[in-house]
């Protein structure tokens, strides 16, 4: 697996949130997704980059597009050095939220990728990467 | 070669008849031509060009390595052969086969020359079980490709075929599904669907599923998901054509279809479609 | 800060999203539009989101309160425009939208607003009787 090009954007404020769907969108526009597949990891983005923001209190999202065998992809990583999911088991099911959201940014996130990965330690922070093929 | 030429290249010049005969021998014996896929007279022409084409590669001394510029006429040819036995309904077993068969006309003709040098003999034997085995792969390898060439362009053209979303009415589309559904495909026909009933603005869509032969969990929740986004794009879905073992197996597997309008057929999802579009139907006296 | 404008049309109220809905400007919007139903009156709201690229959870519950606070106060409330890539995505994140009355487009939504502003009328006349 190669990374062909790769770039590191803040999510300290909502209009970041804004930019780095802005930002997405124009990766797997220029990735030549189909327009179903660009809104929904924009819109998996978009989910991602508010829990980064609001429940870790900002952090980065790290992009790269990536080649393996053959293929093309699209991979974000949200990373936040906020408090931590305690119970991720918990925080994957649907209607679930810590916050005042409707409890479907992960579970729902999930479903609009095709790789999914959550790491987070209590304390320390959370890393959500998620991945769309071509 | 460190000796110089293989012995190879000269049996090859000196037997080409011979060799073919008995290969054609061989070939027979095997069973190649016995179903009537292949015609007698086509395959004496194929073998006669292999050995033909043989010969002239291995003119170059050049007997272990295939992938070169003396041997892109065999290569050719091997991939033509493996085209047409896709097309025959060959396996690829039967195809590999063709090649094999050479081994043993080849090996009887070195024996014949080579009988007192033994080491001589499991040389050249050896190089020659090396150089026909390649040439095997190769052709299985070509004939893979070709057979998956087949699997994908069918897929494509499976893809093409299985959306056509038609205009029964003004503001009334119908998508009649037929074949399996799975998700790559239930995708496919969802977009289009959606597509058409903007492009069209039509307020009711009907998916008609008498063609699709089984339901299962997945395909019950992809018709679901599909309902549920033509609903927020501000269109209604009808679903009709719905077998007893087709219902029978949504309410087993605990699918919830509560809200989704379901006709038995076609004609009845049309009359409704009819009926809520403020149309109604009367038949003129004769 | 920008605003969304929000257009009167008689006892209607129209808004056309356009732009990258940003959390505070979607918030806004929602005060925005209870206030002046509260002081046009209006009967009813329309919304057009046929330009808008992506739904996500939050602007979609936006929607929907948005809907939910509408009639509270005597208005209905309809989705009009959505793409069929937002409206597949939204299924998939799991959001339906429920009680949100959607329409193809802004004369189908407004055809709806007015059949349903009439149907009350009537019975508005019917309880006074």
């Amino acid at each position: 697996m190669s990374v062909i090009k790769s770039d590191v954007l803040p999510i300290r404020s909502e209009q970041d949130i804004v930019l780095a769907r802005q930002a997405v969108r124009k990766l797997t526009q220029e990735l030549t997704f189909s327009i179903v597949d660009q809104t929904k990891f924009v819109t998996a983005a978009s989910e991602l980059a508010r829990n980064t923001l609001i429940y870790g209190g900002g952090g980065d999202l790290y992009w790269e597009v990536i080649l393996d065998g053959g293929r093309k992809g699209l991979k974000l990583s949200f990373k936040d050095e906020g408090p931590g999911i305690p119970d991720l088991k918990q925080a994957m099911t649907d209607g679930w939220t810590s916050g005042h959201g409707l409890g479907m940014g992960l579970s729902g996130s999930k479903r609009l990728v095709n790789d999914f990965e959550i790491e987070s330690t209590p304390g320390k922070g959370t890393r959500v990467t998620i991945t769309r093929w071509k | 070669m460190a000796k110089g030429q293989s012995r190879i290249v000269g049996i090859l010049k000196k037997y080409e008849a011979d060799l073919l005969n008995d290969w054609l021998g061989e070939l027979k014996a095997s069973g190649a031509d016995s179903d009537g896929r292949i015609s007698e007279t086509e395959l004496r022409n194929q073998a006669t060009e292999f050995i033909s084409q043989l010969r002239e590669a291995t003119q170059s001394g050049n007997l272990d390595n295939i992938g070169t510029a003396e041997w892109q006429a065999v290569r050719d040819f091997l991939d033509g052969i493996s085209r047409s036995r896709v097309a025959q309904g060959f396996r690829s077993d039967q195809t590999a086969g063709f090649i094999f068969s050479v081994k043993k006309p080849l090996f009887t003709r070195l024996r014949k020359e080579l009988g007192s040098d033994a080491d001589g003999l499991a040389e050249e034997t050896w190089v020659a079980t090396e150089l026909l085995d390649k040439l095997a792969m190769h052709t299985v390898h070509s004939f893979q490709k070709t057979r998956e060439d087949v699997i994908r362009r069918q897929q494509e053209e499976l893809l093409e075929l299985s959306t056509p979303v038609v205009k029964l009415w003004e503001g009334v589309l119908a998508l009649p599904m037929i074949g399996t559904l799975d998700s790559a495909r239930t995708q496919i026909v969802m977009e289009s669907l959606l597509q058409r009933i903007v492009d069209t603005g039509s307020e009711i869509a009907i998916i008609d599923i008498t063609g699709v032969p089984t339901v299962d969990t997945l395909v019950a929740q992809h018709l679901l998901k599909t309902v549920t986004a033509i609903r927020l794009m501000g269109a209604d879905c009808i679903i009709s054509g719905i077998r007893p073992q087709i219902a029978q197996t949504i309410v087993h597997l605990g699918v919830d279809l509560e809200g989704v309008t379901t006709k038995a057929n076609l004609a009845d999802a049309l009359s409704l479609a009819l009926k809520r579009s403020g149309f109604s139907i009367t038949k003129s006296k004769a | 800060m920008d605003r969304i404008p929000i257009l009167q049309m008689g006892k209607f109220l129209l808004v056309t999203i356009q732009v990258d809905l940003h959390d505070r400007l979607a918030l806004t919007l929602q005060d925005d539009l209870t206030a002046k139903i509260e002081k046009t009156n209006a009967k009813g709201v329309l919304i057009d989101i046929s330009s808008l690229e992506i739904v996500d959870s939050f602007i979609g519950r936006m929607i929907a309160n948005t809907s939910s606070m509408a009639r509270i106060l005597d208005a209905k409330t309809v989705v009009v425009g959505m793409q069929p890539a937002v409206a597949i995505t939204l299924v998939e994140l799991g959001l339906t939208l429920t009680g949100v009355q959607t329409a193809l487009n802004v004369e189908r939504g407004m055809h709806l607003l007015r059949t349903s502003l009439a149907d009350k009328e009537a019975d508005d006349v019917c309880d006074q009787v």
